[in-house]
């Protein structure tokens, strides 16, 4: 048996297509017919060293897949099946592993380690494996350097996969391992996979920084290993300090001079790996205060007792010069390339957040150079002064920029149509969108955009788009903000006049040929949509318009293949448009002779088969559809039911069903009782989510929303539902009450799940109402009002 | 273990414009679910669903059949969906035509209702003009009964003026009033909004309370000052027992007294004319008993006002009207009558008779078109309260039997149910 599996282990990884699938099919009936023997003897075959490592290895990695999936559901189903095993077969698996970490095969032990972790994921929170920690630390000390990293490693592992249940004892002796593998006596490898370690089990360590004398070794071993001449050591050690400047934020004055000194000498020195994880610390830092800041702000100050120890306030003079050095770093084609980050993107980033954090301070630092750099011969030059002014314009007030960006505007869009570098007229144009985007408003005291420049604005935001595409992105970018921020100035914005200009421009760049580089032509739609949300009274004409000519498109992209993503993005313009027009009697009746057409395009849409993102687009233009048709939309009823129901049963991509959900909602307002005849096959479907395990959490208060909305739209005839409705919406009010207050995240869950509940049961009493059939709502009543009455505060 | 992930967004906006498309969409079905609820809700708050069993015997034989009601109150709606924030920009025709639906029409008591003194409130009404007070955005306004504009003034209600830092717009009141000439003073007789929060949906036992409660702490009732043109005061409000009803009927009062206002205590405010609320007059506590012309002459003849409806049929403003005669369609076309015109008409003496409380025969002559200010027609209460007053009125000793009685019969209960 034994033999038979290595070579099938090995013929599951040969060349020959017909041999592969032959050696999977053995594979799959072994594991179906006897799963406890299959699973043994892969453990069996990666604890062998006398077996290949390729057999080896893929023993392990099958073994690792049947512990975990990525589907929650199907991880919880494996770690079922697991908890049922025989115990004996279970402890002989795990010894197996454990016997594993000492072979001197690095591609074994290090799945192994991988496979343990996965294990005690499943049992530590259960306490069904409390001498695993002590069989991997009792002896570390007199194991071979491959075996004590292969230990290091499993620990690391561990602490990435067991979220709790590691009790402070085995913490200890896990951090004491590792915090000795670190040391500089130790070997590379053993103190990277000490390093790599710590960094997982930093969040287990609260008590370890709660304790003076523990923190201080423990950060005094960090420094330390950030001098390892090792590049990999480094970075790992900064990713710990990554970690510890975020997670124990109000644990770091006194240690705040060693990481600036630290991290400055590696921004300055040393290589570009080690050096982004040096910024990162001080981003990391922007981050935490930001949102202490923000919180203290806030309407709980009072009850928090967060503090704010202005770190990034205190070391602005050091810090803003270096972040301002990285900036001329610059790659050559960093910005036509979406997976690029480098020194001067992350320097720029973090400048950017170190702004946000402290307003006003920054700018007198920062201008000098600009002033020095904006009009040099060097394009590099010349891109970090703008880049650097734009990553400013977040966090001064207004009044501090305000005089500044009315000096640098004229500039600005010089360089934007002439400047010869496309980098420059890249930031240059991210530039004017931040401007736009944080001093232009209704909110604003003084105004940026005045009737004088307006046009000379437009003109060269739409000369830029026929720029390179990333260049034109920005562009369409900028002309986002313009648009928004002239949403509240009153009926008549100053881009009124232009508004058939600008449409133009934007519909000419979704059809370039290169329109698929750079996001733009998503870009350009995105824009679209904005300057049809901002239109006004005396723009309304031409958004009408504009109605035939993106059905046209959404009409052209049916004749051909692999139009998906701009399906997508034609649907969601539609949707733009037809809430926009749906929203005043006037326009309304003036869309409606569409309506038809409309609708005929979005069932070709869903005919298509289409992917997640359009069928959600074009849902959420049904939804805006049927808001405006009203009861009109029954005739559509009978060819769009099943596309409705299609999308009810998209468990694996949830926002297609959430947003379903919603359409179903708006469709009971709009048809009434006139939905009657689909609620039987709509509430089997509703019902099946919730029962369903597959289904994203995120769904169920839309689903119960939806209850309240059938039940208030056919009354009294949703009594046959009440017996499979009512059981769901207490067991999810229970739910509620014991999972609440675990984290911000469950608690907004929370809170969405009860409003879910509370608009069904207002939808049923609602529906109920002068109904004579009123007196089958007696039995829940007393469970409604528990739940109201534990809801108080 | 996973490599960690470094890149921030770089040059990119924060959102993405898919992302907002959903989010408006929710909005929007979230504003489009509220509004369904809410119109389901004004459904709810319907004479109709009030069902204390008690209150079920006072809705006498004119009041409409539950299947007309419900017509009746879906009409109501269209009128109070407006926002009252959207209402209070309202100018003009349309102004008056919304206000003039909003206020609850108290109808005139013709009989008693049973436990009287168990279920209601009396006071005494102050004579003067009915109006809405409705104060929001910084100013406070008053509309009359048909809805014309009376003031418009700074007041120190919840965003009445100017000088408070709290004129949101959410924050706005609508007071049920009366205006008292002599004193310049808002007599308050009912509380429909406060501070944005809706009281339609409230019983008249709570309205009182929060009445109470609230009004003096905001300075409506001190003297007026710069900020706050008239004072606002509020009339004692007694509990309907033999105290209550001796007090409000004879103590003294600020104002001119002008008959007795009844509330039932579990009602809501409903618009238009409501059983669960009630005026009742004699000539000890009103100058205006019996229907004056306009220079303050008792007239000969009871009058009345009634609607001339398509068929020719003459109706009062009830919902649903009672018909009190037909006028032929030759007159019609010759006297020029349009349908909606409300017409006055004598009523010759002893010319309407009733059986159980239904009009049986009305005995009336066309007088003239009814002046143009009036928004209504009578309402088949006020007709009959105005017969009775001049045949058999209801006296304020009947009503105080009523009260000895019903506690006689209450103790009976009690000894009974002691006895078992």
């Amino acid at each position: 048996m034994a033999t038979e599996v290595t070579q099938v282990l090995l013929n599951a990884q040969a060349v020959d297509a017909a041999v592969r699938k032959n050696a999977e099919e053995t594979l799959k009936q072994f594991q179906e017919q006897n799963l406890p023997g299959f699973l043994l003897s892969l453990a069996g075959e990666l604890a062998s060293n006398e077996k290949p490592v390729d057999s080896r290895k893929l023993a392990g990695l099958i073994l690792k897949n049947a512990l975990d999936a990525k589907e929650q559901h199907r991880k919880l189903e494996f770690v079922q099946r697991w908890l049922s095993l025989d115990v004996s077969v279970k402890t002989q698996i795990k010894m197996l592993l454990l016997q594993t970490l000492s072979s001197p095969a690095a591609e074994a032990w290090s799945t192994a380690s991988q496979v343990i972790a996965k294990v005690a994921g499943i049992e530590l929170p259960k306490k069904m494996w409390p001498e695993l920690i002590e069989s991997l630390l009792s002896n570390i000390h007199q194991l071979p350097a491959h075996v004590k990293q292969a230990t290091l490693e499993t620990l690391g592992y561990l602490c990435e996969e067991v979220s709790s249940g590691v009790e402070q004892d085995n913490v200890n002796k896990i951090l004491t391992s590792v915090i000795q593998g670190m040391n500089a006596s130790e070997v590379n490898d053993v103190r990277l996979a000490a390093t790599r370690a710590l960094y997982n089990a930093l969040g287990f360590a609260k008590e370890n920084f709660n304790n003076n004398v523990e923190r201080d070794y423990i950060m005094r071993v960090v420094f330390e290993s950030t001098l390892s001449p090792d590049i990999k050591i480094r970075q790992a050690s900064f990713e710990c300090l990554v970690s510890i400047s975020s997670m124990y934020y109000e644990k770091l004055a006194p240690y705040i001079h060693d990481i600036y000194n630290i991290a400055a000498k590696a921004v300055k020195e040393d290589e570009e790996p080690v050096a982004l994880q040096a910024i990162e610390i001080w981003s990391s830092i922007c981050d935490e205060e930001f949102d202490i800041l923000e919180e203290i702000d806030g309407d709980f100050a009072r009850d928090s007792d967060i503090q704010c120890f202005y770190f990034v306030k205190q070391a602005l003079p050091a810090l803003v010069p270096m972040l301002l050095e990285t900036l001329l770093k610059q790659d050559e084609d960093q910005d036509q390339d979406d997976s690029a980050w480098n020194i001067a993107m992350a320097g720029g980033t973090c400048l950017g957040l170190v702004a946000r954090t402290v307003g006003d301070d920054i700018v007198p630092l920062v201008m000098p150079f600009i002033e020095e750099n904006i009009a040099r011969s060097d394009w590099r030059q010349r891109e970090a002064a703008t880049y650097a002014f734009g990553s400013i314009l977040e966090g001064p007030s207004p009044d501090k920029l305000m005089g500044i960006v009315n000096v640098a505007l004229n500039f600005m869009l010089a360089a934007l149509k002439t400047d010869l570098n496309s980098h420059v007229r890249d930031t240059t144009a991210w530039t004017l969108g931040r401007i736009f985007e944080f001093l232009h408003g209704s909110a604003m005291e003084r105004a940026v955009i005045t009737p004088e420049n307006c046009q000379q604005i437009v003109t060269v935001l739409l000369h830029s788009m026929k720029d390179i595409p990333n260049v034109a992105e920005k562009a369409c970018g900028a002309l986002y903000f313009l648009t928004q921020g002239c949403e509240d100035v009153g009926p008549s914005s100053p881009l009124n006049a232009y508004f058939q200009e600008i449409v133009q421009a934007l519909l000419t760049v979704t059809h370039r040929e290169d329109g698929g580089e750079s996001r733009l032509r998503t870009a350009a739609y995105e824009t679209l949509n904005e300057v049809v949300r901002c239109s006004t009274d005396e723009t309304f004409p031409m958004v009408l318009q504009l109605v035939p000519v993106i059905m046209m498109e959404l009409h052209l992209t049916l004749e051909r293949e692999k139009q998906g993503e701009l399906q997508g993005l034609l649907c969601g313009c539609l949707q733009v448009i037809i809430q926009k027009l749906g929203a005043m009697e006037a326009t309304k009746n003036a869309f409606m002779q569409y309506a038809d057409q409309i609708m005929n395009l979005f069932l070709r849409v869903f005919s298509c088969r289409s992917a997640a993102t359009v069928y959600e687009e074009a849902m959420l233009a049904i939804g805006s559809l049927v808001y405006v048709t009203g009861s009109d939309f029954a005739k559509y009823m009978p060819e769009f039911y099943k596309y409705l129901e299609m999308g009810l049963q998209n468990f694996e991509e949830y926002q297609v069903c959430a947003v379903t959900a919603g359409v179903v909602g708006d469709i009971c307002r709009g048809l009434e009782h006139r939905i009657l005849p689909y609620c039987d096959a709509i509430m089997t479907q509703l019902l099946k989510d919730l029962s369903s395990s597959q289904l994203h959490r995120s769904v169920k208060p839309s689903i119960f929303s939806c209850f309240g909305d059938i039940a208030l739209a056919i009354g009294e005839s949703f009594d046959k539902y009440l017996m499979y409705a009512m059981p769901m919406l207490q067991s999810a009010a229970e739910l509620s009450f014991r999972s609440s207050g675990a984290d911000d995240e469950l608690s907004d869950y929370t809170n969405l799940l009860r409003n879910g509940i509370l608009e069904a049961y207002s939808g049923i009493l609602q529906g109920f109402k002068n109904s004579p059939k009123s007196h089958l709502l007696a039995p829940y009543a007393p469970h409604i009002l528990l739940f109201l009455d534990r809801m108080k505060w | 273990m996973a490599p960690h992930e470094l890149r921030r967004p770089f040059k990119r906006p924060a959102i993405s414009d898919q992302q907002k498309r959903r989010d408006l969409s929710l909005i929007r079905q979230e504003k489009n679910r509220l509004d369904a609820q809410r119109h389901a809700r004004f459904l709810a708050s319907t004479v109709l669903s009030l069902q204390p069993p008690a209150d079920s015997e006072i809705i006498t034989d004119s009041n409409p059949s539950p299947e007309q009601e419900f017509e009746l109150v879906e009409e109501g709606i269209e009128a109070l969906e407006l926002d009252v924030r959207q209402a209070a920009k309202l100018k003009g025709t349309e102004a008056r035509r919304w206000f003039a639906k909003q206020l609850m029409l108290p109808e005139w008591m013709i009989d008693i209702p049973d436990r009287l003194c168990h279920d209601w409130y009396v006071l005494a009404r102050p004579a003067g003009k009915r109006c809405f007070v409705v104060s929001s955005n910084g100013t406070t306004v008053s509309r009359l009964r048909n809805g014309t504009l009376l003031h418009r003034f700074p007041s120190s209600l919840p965003s009445g003026a100017r000088n408070k830092g709290n004129s949101s717009s959410q924050s706005y009141c609508i007071l049920d009033c009366i205006f008292h000439e002599l004193d310049q003073t808002y007599y308050v007789t009912d509380m429909v909004c406060w501070a944005g929060f809706s009281l339609y949906e409230c019983t008249a036992e709570f309205r009182f309370f929060w009445l109470n409660s609230k009004l003096v702490e905001t300075g409506a009732c001190d003297p007026p000052s710069v900020y706050h043109k008239h004072r606002f005061s509020l009339p004692t409000v007694y509990n309907c027992d033999q105290a209550g009803l001796h007090a409000s009927y004879t103590q003294p009062t600020s104002y001119v007294k002008d008959g007795l206002l009844f509330y039932n205590k579990h009602a809501h405010y409903q618009t238009g004319n409501t059983p669960l609320a009630l005026v009742w007059k004699d000539a000890n506590c009103s100058q205006y008993v019996i229907d004056t012309d306009s220079k303050g002459q008792i007239l000969d003849q009871q009058q009345v006002v009634l609607a001339l409806q398509e068929n020719g049929k003459l109706t009062t403003s009830d919902e649903p009207p009672v018909e009190f005669g037909c006028l032929d369609m030759e007159f019609i076309q010759k006297s020029g009558l349009q349908t909606g015109d409300l017409l006055k008409f004598s009523v010759s003496d002893r010319g309407l008779c009733f059986t159980d409380g239904k009009l049986e025969k009305a005995d009336i002559q066309f007088i003239s078109k009814s002046n143009r200010a009036r928004a209504f027609a009578d309402s088949f209460s006020k007709i009959m309260f105005q017969h009775m007053v001049r045949h058999s009125p209801l006296q304020i000793e009947d009503l105080f039997a009523s009260i000895t009685s019903s506690a006689v019969k209450d103790k009976e209960v009690t000894d009974e149910e002691m006895a078992d």
